[in-house]
């Protein structure tokens, strides 16, 4: 193994820069909070005892290890349509079976252990979906701490399930009205009520993007995923995969899967960003349709005008209606370590009834994506590669949405 | 002597107002503050995701954004400002992207060619100063930066490195135009910033009343007020030069009289 291979886990640098992506770019009120994250996120790092309870955590709380699925019947059904010899294996990573029903969860429990060694007693998040939102509402709930989680009214509407889930588990939720309404609003929303309250507030940021070190510790908290996933494989089968899936909003599930993978010259990446209703019409696929700037406290690739002004993002999915995308993804796409390509709201929708009915797993409507990617994919490679596809949450909190989508009254 | 540091020599605080450009008539509000007696303008330049303000300056960059304002149409605004009035201090205040989109050499060349004599950026800290800091000061362009109760005596040598004009106290942690900070506590920062820099420190968010200027321009340099004007533009219109102009007559008497 040589020194270039070994940089993809490197990252980032110590002033939190994947490449020319990342960094540090919050108004200076929060700037001495961000540096006292990172100060307590090394410490933590290097304490077995705050490892070791965010793995009893995560064993006994949240369920895992998630098991690893064959998914034969999937494979036989896209085998009909591939030619003579394709249609690679697909096995999934079953983290739609954690407590909460996503893979936010994990996260979660990492960063409310660092709320609570920092001493702050009051949480705040943004959510989009609703999964991050509900995810840090149970955490907040087991720990016994105020929970404010800031929701475009937009998704408030179209995630009801999600948002009285949250109020059951004590949570305040507040409908954010500014801008498009939506996820991106939900978080200038956290970023304003973080920065009027950063003497005892945390902010518990749901995917692997904004200021260092969230983009660093997202992904390692999340990186369970590609790490229990590797394992599997190669105890299961006796080798790794050869190709790893993903849907990518801000890319929190994607990251964790592919991050444990990187220095395995011989397993390729495939990100799926939300093409919305095509990327020539109104989408969310930051890296196919958007350029770098600056924007929640990191730079990284935005869809925006030519003046850097954000555009609006769209997709069916609310988990991936964010212009943005995780700086490490940035720059994973400019080394062309991961491949990344994007998936319709319809082609999504397709992918969705194309799990329920293959393998009895209604999926969230985000890797629905990545299983519409996956079909794709399959009949291109030989019957004996192996594709491995996060399952990052369930779909009962979509089944309205589809229904609307469909033309089915519920 | 550039026409920043000439309008804090005065023997009265330096009254620094807001607007933002592209929010009703910009023109005619700009010749509003001067002639309501503004030593400084701030003219802020609109964006999407405004994070660090409040209700009054959001909703403005949504007015001024949905009437079609671009980058170009703000440099407009300020090389016309400039020609009408040679020798009042405009500063451009925003955030990072609309100002490094282009480049931040472009954005420099830009701020040079329309008479803009300093830039404040509100989410580029001392950490990522090579964004936008060494084009602004190659340039000649002040980088003025802000200070916060959050910034500590170990932090502050940071933010004070690079930073030229004046440097921009925040009193409150929290967002524009909402709450005002206790004037014990001003005073303090205020005399700890003085005693770490020579360049003007000038107080600002949440200050609206002529009171509260005048107790601010007793012990700093300036004092910067934002939300309340734009509040008038909101209420009036496109006819709210007239009333920004007596609004800021109100403050600068207040000034003026302050040390008195």
């Amino acid at each position: 193994m040589n020194l270039t291979i070994n940089s993809f886990m490197n990252q980032p640098d110590e002033r939190g820069h994947f490449g020319p992506f990342g960094g540090r770019y919050v108004a200076e009120t929060l700037m001495p909070l961000i540096l006292d994250l990172e100060r307590e996120y090394r410490a933590a790092q290097a304490d077995p005892a705050f490892q070791a309870e965010f793995d009893d955590l995560l064993e006994h709380y949240v369920g895992r290890p998630s098991p690893l699925y064959h998914a034969e019947r999937l494979t036989e059904e896209l085998r009909k349509n591939a030619p003579a010899g394709k249609g690679a294996q697909i096995w999934f990573k079953r983290d739609e079976l954690n407590h909460t029903g996503a893979h936010k969860i994990n996260n979660c429990i990492g960063q409310i252990l660092l709320a609570i060694r920092m001493g702050k007693t009051r949480i705040i998040a943004e959510t989009g979906a609703g999964q991050h939102g509900v995810a840090t509402a149970t955490v907040c709930a087991r720990f016994g701490l105020p929970c404010v989680i800031y929701m475009g009214a937009k998704d408030v509407e179209r995630q009801q399930p999600n948002v009285f889930r949250m109020k059951l588990l004590g949570a305040e939720v507040i409908p954010v009205t500014s801008g498009a309404n939506t996820l991106k609003d939900a978080m200038n929303e956290a970023l304003r009520d973080w920065v009027a309250n950063v003497h005892d507030t945390f902010y518990i940021i749901g995917t692997a993007a904004g200021p260092h070190p969230y983009p660093e510790l997202v992904r390692d908290f999340q990186s369970v995923i590609g790490k229990e996933a590797r394992a599997q494989m190669v105890s299961r089968t006796g080798r790794l995969p050869d190709l790893l899936v993903a849907a990518i909003g801000g890319g929190s599930n994607a990251i964790g899967l592919f991050h444990p993978f990187l220095n395995d010259a011989s397993v390729q990446m495939l990100g799926i960003e939300a093409a919305g209703h095509g990327l020539d019409k109104e989408h969310a696929a930051s890296l196919a349709g958007g350029r770098p700037g600056i924007l929640h406290g990191n730079k990284t690739y935005l869809l925006q005008d030519e003046d850097g002004q954000i555009a609006e993002a769209h997709s069916i999915s609310a988990g991936l209606d964010y212009p943005g995308i995780g700086p490490e993804h940035s720059w994973l796409k400019e080394i062309g370590r991961v491949r990344y390509d994007s998936v319709t709201d319809s082609e999504a929708l397709e992918g969705f009834q194309l799990l329920c009915r293959t393998e009895g797993i209604i999926p969230a409507l985000e890797p629905s994506h990545a299983i519409a990617a996956v079909a794709r994919e399959a009949v291109k490679m030989d019957r004996d590669q192996i594709i491995l596809a996060n399952l990052c949450g369930r779909g009962d909190k979509d089944i309205f949405t589809v229904a609307e989508a469909l033309g089915t009254a519920i | 002597m550039t026409r920043l540091s000439s309008a804090f020599l005065a023997n009265h605080a330096a009254l620094v107002t807001f607007i933002t450009a592209g929010d009703g008539d910009t023109a005619a509000n700009l010749d509003g503050l001067v002639a309501g007696g503004a030593d400084v303008i701030e003219l802020g330049m609109p964006f999407t995701d405004p994070m660090a303000d409040g209700p009054a300056i959001q909703k403005a960059n949504i007015r001024s954004l949905e009437a079609g304002t671009t980058t170009a149409d703000i440099f407009a605004i300020a090389t016309a400002f400039r020609a009408r009035h040679p020798n009042v201090p405009l500063v451009l205040m925003g955030y990072a992207n609309p100002m490094t989109i282009r480049s931040a050499d472009w954005f420099a060349a830009e701020c040079v060619k329309a008479g803009v004599d300093g830039v404040i950026c509100v989410d580029i800290p001392p950490e990522e100063d090579a964004e936008l800091g060494p084009a602004l000061r190659s340039a000649g362009v002040d980088l003025i930066r802000l200070a916060t109760p959050t910034t500590d005596t170990a932090r502050l040598p940071a933010v004070l490195e690079g930073s030229s004009g004046f440097l921009y106290y925040v009193s409150v942690a929290g967002i524009t135009g909402l709450q005002q900070a206790a004037q014990a506590s001003i005073e303090d920062a205020v005399a700890r910033l003085k005693a770490a820099t020579d360049i003007p420190v000038a107080v600002g968010f949440g200050v609206r009343t002529p009171e509260q200027a005048a107790a601010i321009a007793k012990v700093a340099d300036g004092v910067v007020v934002g939300s309340a004007i734009v509040e008038i533009i909101a209420q009036h219109g496109r006819d709210a030069a007239g009333p920004v102009r007596d609004y800021v007559a109100s403050l600068k008497t207040a000034i003026l009289t302050a040390r008195s």
